[in-house]
């Protein structure tokens, strides 16, 4: 019974804050907009019993999931997050990587005041630290300041999509950081001794060896900064131009400028069955991983 | 202090006591400094083809730093090393015809027990009829054909430990080294997989230099030991010499159990002298071949197993001293007694129990008698 009820609560933690919000969301993308309070119809009117639900159920539809495919704009939106997720997963793989790597192989002692390092920057407001961006980004900011003493032409990178990558990479570093860390750090040096011994070279050595003994950590450090990235809403807002196109940025403007909740929502199921395959093939892999494990 | 007899047709293998045999291993006046620690102190060694060679001391004597110089994970600080007559100074790791086989074995988790054996074969670009042979054949010296396919750590600790093995073999090195190979085995299993390596090592004719703490271990696989101590080689000679030739007190104390008795050596003869240790008992009376000045304080060493206990004084033996027993140390094979003479000494007396059913002769408080011969043990001067 204990063991149920132990197995029980996880199951109901997701039901009551997944699986119930998502039906509600789902419900609102099959309505129509409406000049009303909540902004759409039909609601379900539980008082007039079955009559008030065959009548709520019949005038659901999939208008508004039909209606993003005419609008160019939609599946544009969602092709460029999807670039920008991929490319700023990369590049925060590729800063990410060297940092984990000399984390784990810095001196005992040293560590946990590196790992704080890299933690401390949650201890700031995300906002107040990518305004800080547009501080040092914009075109009398603190680097073009800096740039000038050189002499270098002041840079534009404020509101274009670099800025939009710089955020991205700063903000999700850590959770790239973490997992790499976590898979590093239990590398055991002899490993790295045994694969010279046998004739690879240093470089060779860490292709062969620590490449493949991280690739949990490349995995899930990745995944945790591309299925955010990809409804990413505030930094390409902050730091983006207009021509910076991404599907957070279109929510939003559907939910608050629009006030179209049903459309909105539908772009919001649209962009969960998209996140439901890299998840999917994410959990699968670590099924595989853990079934050669056994 | 005899060799064992061999029959005069069997080839003596002990190039070490050949003037003309080149060594494959010199080490020539190398010192490795770690910041102002010593780690190896001016050490000069020759290790020769074919041998079995143990580096054996206590943790920190330098032992596993001398290895891994051979290896290549580090640098003599002076001195050179040379390997066939090449100086290994400027030769990283990965191109020493040296292969290693790691205390923690460092096999590679992600990959099978056939690309782990793999693994150095293919850095040398060989055709791949060609490393699967070589793999298949590695596999059937250490009995792991039926274990290819499987991962690390879907095997038990001796089988990894054979996969070290054959992972370091492989490439068929110049010169094998061994780190504590044995050392994460249980008692049983290391004695099995003693004589195993000593197979291995006799079919392939490889060149093994084993590390070890375990004065047993090397005992049985060595054909001569280095007995370490601070950076520095006490002695190298075979199991056999260093057990019953120790040249200092410190080789005699760290291999096996032994007697020392302190006093003044006067010389009776020309290969004789005699070693005054007791006020109570008559000196010692010993063969002495090396040149020692009267009135030296020196330490003589005599194994327990060279001593007799009997309960009448022996008119055979050239040694006798009276004491009374205090403990008895009941091993089953042996039993070892520790007698305390007259003078305050104690002296360890191991007897073989040849016989089941008898009853034991000696018990606690017993007066008794122990006796030896001249050539039971050494005179040692450091």
């Amino acid at each position: 019974m204990r063991r149920v009820a132990l197995i029980a609560l996880p199951y109901l933690w997701l039901l009551l804050l997944f699986f119930v919000p998502f039906l509600i969301v789902l419900k609102i993308s099959l309505s129509d907009t409406a000049l009303a309070i909540p902004p759409y119809t039909p609601t379900l009117d539980l008082a007039r019993g079955w009559e008030g639900f065959t009548e709520w159920w019949s005038a659901l539809d999939v208008d508004n999931f039909i209606f993003l495919t005419t609008d160019s704009l939609y599946w544009k939106a969602y092709l460029s997050s999807l670039q920008i997720a991929v490319i700023s997963t990369l590049l925060t793989l590729a800063v990410g990587y060297p940092i984990a790597y000399a984390m784990s192989r810095a001196p005992d002692e040293w560590r946990p005041t590196l790992l704080m390092l890299v933690i401390l920057p949650f201890w700031t407001s995300f906002l107040i630290r990518v305004y800080a961006w547009k501080a040092i980004l914009s075109q009398e900011g603190f680097l073009n300041q800096f740039l000038s003493v050189f002499g270098v032409d002041p840079l534009t990178i404020l509101n274009t999509n670099t800025a939009v990558y710089i955020g991205i990479v700063y903000t999700y570093l850590p959770f790239m950081v973490l997992p790499l860390y976590a898979a590093l750090e239990k590398l055991d040096d002899s490993l790295l001794e045994a694969a010279e011994d046998l004739g690879c070279s240093r470089m060779k050595a860490f292709w062969l060896i620590t490449i493949p003994l991280s690739k949990q950590g490349i995995i899930a450090g990745s995944f945790l900064v591309f299925i955010p990235v990809m409804g990413e809403f505030v930094i390409p807002t902050l730091l983006g131009g207009s021509d910076t196109l991404m599907i957070g940025k279109v929510l939003w403007e559907e939910f608050f400028s629009n006030r179209d909740w049903p459309v909105a929502s539908a772009v919001a199921i649209i962009l969960l069955l998209i996140l439901i395959i890299p998840i999917v093939l994410f959990i699968k892999n670590e099924e595989k991983q853990w079934e050669s494990d056994v | 202090m005899a060799e064992k007899p061999r029959k005069p047709s069997q080839v003596i293998y002990a190039p070490w006591e050949d003037p003309q045999a080149v060594p494959l291993i010199k080490f020539r006046g190398v010192t490795k400094k770690f910041g102002d620690f010593v780690a190896i102190d001016d050490l000069t060694l020759d290790i020769y083809e074919r041998e079995f060679f143990a580096l054996l001391g206590p943790s920190g004597c330098g032992k596993t730093t001398l290895m891994r110089m051979l290896a290549g994970f580090e640098r003599p600080s002076t001195g050179e090393i040379l390997l066939g007559g090449q100086d290994l100074g400027g030769v990283p790791p990965n191109e020493r015809p040296v292969n290693m086989m790691f205390q923690s074995y460092a096999l590679f988790p992600h990959l099978s027990v056939w690309d782990n054996i793999a693994f150095g074969l293919k850095r040398d670009k060989l055709s791949k009829d060609r490393i699967a042979a070589r793999v298949e054949e590695m596999l059937r010296l250490t009995r792991l054909e039926k274990f290819a396919r499987r991962k690390p750590h879907q095997i038990s600790g001796g089988q990894r430990q054979r996969v070290a093995l054959a992972r370091s073999l492989a490439k068929a090195p110049k010169l094998l080294l061994l780190d504590e190979p044995l050392g994460a085995l249980d008692r049983k299993l290391r004695e099995e997989t003693q004589f195993e390596l000593m197979d291995i090592q006799e079919k392939t004719g490889t060149t093994f230099v084993i590390v070890t703490h375990d004065q047993e271990e090397a005992m049985t696989v060595a054909s001569r030991i280095a007995v370490m101590d601070h950076g520095k080689v006490i002695q190298v000679d075979t199991p056999a010499r260093v057990y019953e030739a120790p040249n200092s007190v410190y080789v005699a104390d760290f291999i096996g159990d032994v007697n020392l008795l302190e006093g003044q050596f006067h010389r009776t003869g020309p290969d004789r002298g005699e070693i005054r240790y007791s006020e109570s008992e008559p000196p010692i009376s010993a063969e002495v071949l090396q040149d020692i000045a009267d009135g030296t304080k020196v330490s003589y060493a005599i194994r327990p197993e060279k001593i007799r206990v009997s309960p009448d004084r022996p008119d055979d033996r050239a040694n006798a001293a009276h004491g009374t027993i205090i403990d008895i140390g009941y091993l089953g094979n042996v039993s070892t007694y520790h007698v305390e003479l007259a003078g305050g000494q104690m002296v360890k007396a191991a007897m073989t129990n040849s016989t089941r059913l008898d009853r034991r002769d000696f018990t606690w408080e017993d007066e008794v008698w122990l006796s030896w011969r001249e050539t039971a043990g050494v005179v040692l001067t450091k």
